[in-house]
């Protein structure tokens, strides 16, 4: 059942990968280590190594600092207000990368929102350069990265027993001391797992640099974009990618020592195994920190007027609340704003004026755009499609029977997520040139599909695993042959599952840009390769239209997914 | 009335190292109650799953009727099941859950609904047809469970810990109910717990097991008044268990030495054979041990506590003798008796026809 999966990894992921790295070593005239005597010649490509570990470390910590509260909070409210909370981490989880960055070019611009206020209140007499420096391009990757931080963490604290720090307040911990002491420690894994994941996804990031960021912002998949794309040199661009992975590597290396690969699937989190694997002392320390942490937090308590000193455990703080509101408009309000200016005659300067529909006229008129929305529908349609395929047989595979080896296995499965994208984006590039693939849906869903099976493998694992298969035994016993069963009882119960992961695998290659960035172009282009194209050309509104339009369309699929989740919930 | 007979042949079923079922026999005659009894980990819940076809065994062959089934799939033998957790399909109402198996044995829609409605009213829930099982309470569902696996009238029934979940009066209720269907319907039922209680009130024969093996196989009178091993006088109710040596063996009756009193008495045999000179246990019932005046019995000890459960009063015994374990007397509350007292000081005894000797399994 797991064949297509495997064989597909293997064609289209170890094979392009391979022979990228094979590249770097293996050049026209036999074996070379010429790359990588480059690479290292002059600081250069070291300098923006460290670059982008600096960028990728500030991003991970603003977004596990600052996403904590917003996943706590979610994860205490009540049922309502959970779903609105979430409505909008999702809302900015799925928003576009691309159309996010562009936001935050308009927003932070000479004449953007902030510049004008600034102005208009008198703080400031001419705008502020905004743009183009650390800042802005810490602001647009911990903007592009905070959603994942929150659901990752969630996933953890969703499932942490809320009798435990009401257990530890009977037994006479302050509340400060009931957090710092059980709950903290027990949503750890969560944490860590948010940091990993959000570290390796942004050190193979290069929409938000190259769109916000100066030449002193250059991170290390943007090198390999221009030795690709401009020089052609594949060698050299396999010795960098090399150089990428090994970090990776390393990173999950150093993190598998610490806290074991396992927590990441959020499979043990209920079990606090992070810090049974941490050393004697280091626990000792740790301990001591919190127990310091908790005595501290229930000193500022008591210092607080006691009316509301006396507040349940259980109910969220004013504070808490204005800090997870500020963080959730601070990540959505960019893309809003986008929307009267698309409206607007003004160009991108705020405040918009007057009403125009021009520049969805422009749009809509032009082939380009058009032909790019055609294609993007088709592939992702067919990467939903093709995942389902091949990923469910295996999560069924890898869930329901005792097959050896399964952590390898599941292992092998993942790597689309843990291989920097940019590597097997280049890597199936070459590939694909030499199959004749390159600038077909074909290939592109074949590509996308790639990254996208994971995802499905995941939520069809954990789908399965909260199925109750005694639901099968029963149908068998009274009377279900097999496939009876599968269509009466299995499918039926899955389908919500089925389709939530189906839209996960379609918008995960509706906004797909890094494979398609080279695998694509002119009227063969993706709706996002045709949007960083004419982004980096020049910001016009009609980029604002259609970011506009990605995000309505987005904000339904995640409106008619939750319905669907919830009504399969429901039951 | 449809019923069938099941014979389970030298069944067994491993996984990996782990011997679930060891080797086991078992013949359930037609129209019988059997219920497998034994703690978690015995092995009863693996052989219910290869009796039902939803686990296949290593070794071994199960026959319904004469007919080797061991190699037919589950939906093919017949079989009804009810699952501890009801298993009730959560996208289909009560009465699309009901007429599921008619819907697979491709009963016409007319005689599936005339017969969907029959087994509701057989467990006192007609209104509840079309609600979905989440709005009904645990005995409510319990109940639809049953009529699910009733009203396609399978020859054998088997249930897994169908009561477990429930709280003590509903499941008093529904025993009764299971025992009024069973009556009702003939069919031939194999009952899985691990709570004696309701092994001895709804079955014609329990079967014991432990450690993947059968223990004892009997009438509950059987296993409970002439058990085979300490294990099952321990499992089925309380026990007061002694140590002792036989001396000789005539009939029945058996001539037996009290190892820590060093007293002579008399004990009935648990239809084993026993030798003289053979260590054995002697197990008195609470409720056969008699308490007397201190002086008059075999024994003597303290009341270390007393405890009154309603019906019964039961009294914990330290006795005076070193090495006898705590020992427990039972007998009918009664209302203006004198009240027990703590450290209180009483006499033992026992009828002979009251002491079992058991093999000393060692426990």
């Amino acid at each position: 059942m797991g064949a297509p999966l495997v064989l597909l990894l293997v064609l289209f992921l170890v094979y392009p990968v391979g022979q990228l790295l094979l590249l770097s070593v293996y050049g026209d005239n036999g074996f070379t280590l010429a790359p990588y005597r480059q690479l290292f010649a002059s600081s250069v490509y070291l300098d923006v190594l460290l670059i982008t570990l600096k960028i990728s470390l500030a991003t991970t910590l603003v977004c596990v600092v600052a996403g904590y509260p917003i996943a706590y909070l979610i994860s205490v409210v009540g049922k309502e207000r959970k779903a609105t909370l979430l409505f909008w981490v999702l809302l900015s989880f799925w928003t576009s990368f691309l159309v996010r960055a562009f936001a935050w070019i308009v927003l932070l611009g000479r004449n953007g929102v902030i510049n004008k206020t600034l102005i208009s209140l008198g703080i400031i007499s001419s705008p502020a350069s905004l743009l183009y420096n650390f800042g802005s391009v810490l602001v647009g990757m911990v903007n592009a990265l905070l959603p994942l931080a929150v659901l990752t963490m969630l996933s953890v604290m969703e499932n942490i027993d809320r009798t435990l720090p009401r257990a530890a307040a009977t037994l006479g911990a302050r509340p400060g001391m009931a957090f710092w002491k059980i709950y903290f420690p027990l949503s750890l894994p969560g944490v860590a797992a948010a940091g990993i994941m959000v570290f390796v996804t942004a050190i193979g990031f290069f929409i938000v640099p190259a769109l916000l960021g100066g030449r002193r912002e250059t991170m290390i998949t943007q090198l390999i974009i221009d030795q690709v794309q401009q020089t052609m040199n594949w060698g050299f661009a396999g010795a960098i990618s090399v150089l990428l992975l090994v970090v990776v590597l390393v990173v999950f290396a150093a993190y598998d020592r610490l806290l074991g690969l396992s927590t990441m699937t959020g499979g043990s989190a209920s079990r606090n195994t992070a810090p049974s694997r941490l050393s004697g002392p280091l626990t000792k320390a740790g301990d001591a920190l919190l127990t310091l942490l908790g005595a501290i937090s229930d000193r500022i308590i008591l210092l607080l007027p006691s009316r509301r000193r006396e507040r349940n455990l259980d109910q969220a703080g004013m504070g808490l609340q204005v800090f997870v509101w500020t963080m959730l408009l601070i990540i959505s309000a960019p893309t809003i704003l986008m929307i009267p200016l698309s409206f607007g005659n003004g160009g991108l300067n705020w405040p918009p004026q007057g009403f125009t529909l021009h520049w969805y006229e422009t749009v809509l008129n032009s082939p380009l755009w058009t032909q790019a929305m055609l294609r993007s529908l088709l592939v992702g349609i067919g990467t939903g499609l093709l995942a389902m395929l091949i990923g469910t047989p295996a999560a069924f595979l890898l869930v329901r029977s005792d097959i050896r080896g399964k952590a390898a296995w599941l292992a092998f499965i993942l790597s689309p997520i843990v291989v920097p994208r940019m590597i097997i984006a280049v890597g199936l590039f070459y590939v694909f040139a030499q199959m004749g693939l390159v600038g077909s849906a074909f290939g592109l869903v074949l590509g996308h599909t790639v990254v996208a099976v994971p995802y499905v493998v995941m939520t069809m694992m954990a789908v399965l695993r909260n199925y109750d298969t005694r639901l099968d035994h029963a149908a068998q016993s009274l009377g279900a042959g097999p496939i009876a069963t599968l269509r009466y009882i299995t499918f039926p119960i899955l389908g919500a599952g089925m389709m939530s992961s189906f839209l996960f695998a379609f918008a995960t290659s509706f906004d797909e840009l890094t494979i398609a960035l080279f695998a694509t172009g002119g009227l063969n282009a993706t709706l996002p390769k045709q949007f960083w194209d004419e982004v980096t050309l020049q910001v016009s509104p009609a980029i604002a239209a259609v970011s506009t339009c990605l995000f309505v369309f987005m904000g339904l699929l995640i409106f008619v997914a939750e319905r669907l989740r919830r009504r399969a919930a429901a039951r | 009335m449809v019923s069938s007979s099941l014979r389970i042949h030298e069944l067994c079923k491993r996984y990996g190292d782990f011997v679930a079922l060891a080797p086991t026999s078992l013949d359930v005659a037609k129209g019988e109650f059997l219920t497998l009894l034994g703690p978690s980990g015995s092995g009863k819940t693996t052989m219910l799953s290869l009796i039902a076809g939803l686990a296949h065994p290593d070794e071994g062959r199960i026959l319904i009727d004469d007919t080797d089934v061991t190699r037919s799939p589950a939906y093919a033998r017949d079989i009804g099941v009810v699952f501890q957790n009801y298993a009730l399909f959560p996208h289909m109402t009560i009465e699309d859950n009901i007429a599921f198996p008619l819907k697979m044995r491709k009963v016409a829609d007319a005689e599936a609904r005339r017969r969907t409605a029959e087994a509701l009213e057989t467990v006192h829930l007609p209104h509840v047809a079309k609600r979905y099982p989440r709005e009904l309470s645990g005995g409510q569902q319990q109940r639809i469970a049953l009529a699910r696996c009733i009203v396609y009238r399978p020859a054998i029934i088997l249930m897994d810990e169908p009561l477990g979940a429930l709280d003590k009066k509903l499941r008093d209720q529904m025993q009764l109910e299971i025992k009024r269907i069973h009556r009702e319907l003939g069919t031939t039922i194999v009952y899985v717990t691990h709570d004696q209680e309701e092994a001895m009130t709804m079955s014609d024969r329990i079967c014991l097991m432990n450690a993947g093996a059968i223990e004892q196989l009997g009438t509950p009178q059987d296993l409970y008044f002439r058990p085979r091993s300490v294990f099952v006088a321990d499992f089925l109710g309380e026990s007061n268990l002694l140590k002792a040596t036989v001396r000789g063996v005539d009939g029945e009756g058996l001539d037996i030495v009290l190892t820590e009193q060093a007293a002579a008495s008399r004990a009935v045999g648990n239809g084993s054979r026993f030798a003289a000179g053979e260590p054995i246990k002697v197990m008195v019932r609470p409720q056969n041990l008699v308490v007397a005046e201190a002086g008059s019995g075999m024994l003597s000890g303290r009341i270390t506590d007393v405890m009154i459960s309603g019906s019964l009063t039961r009294l914990y015994i330290a006795p005076e003798t070193a090495g006898l374990p705590q020992l427990v007397a039972a007998h009918p509350t009664r209302s203006g008796s004198a009240p027990y007292e703590i450290g209180q000081r009483l006499s033992l005894g026992w009828h002979a026809a009251d002491a079992v000797a058991i093999h000393d399994g060692g426990i």
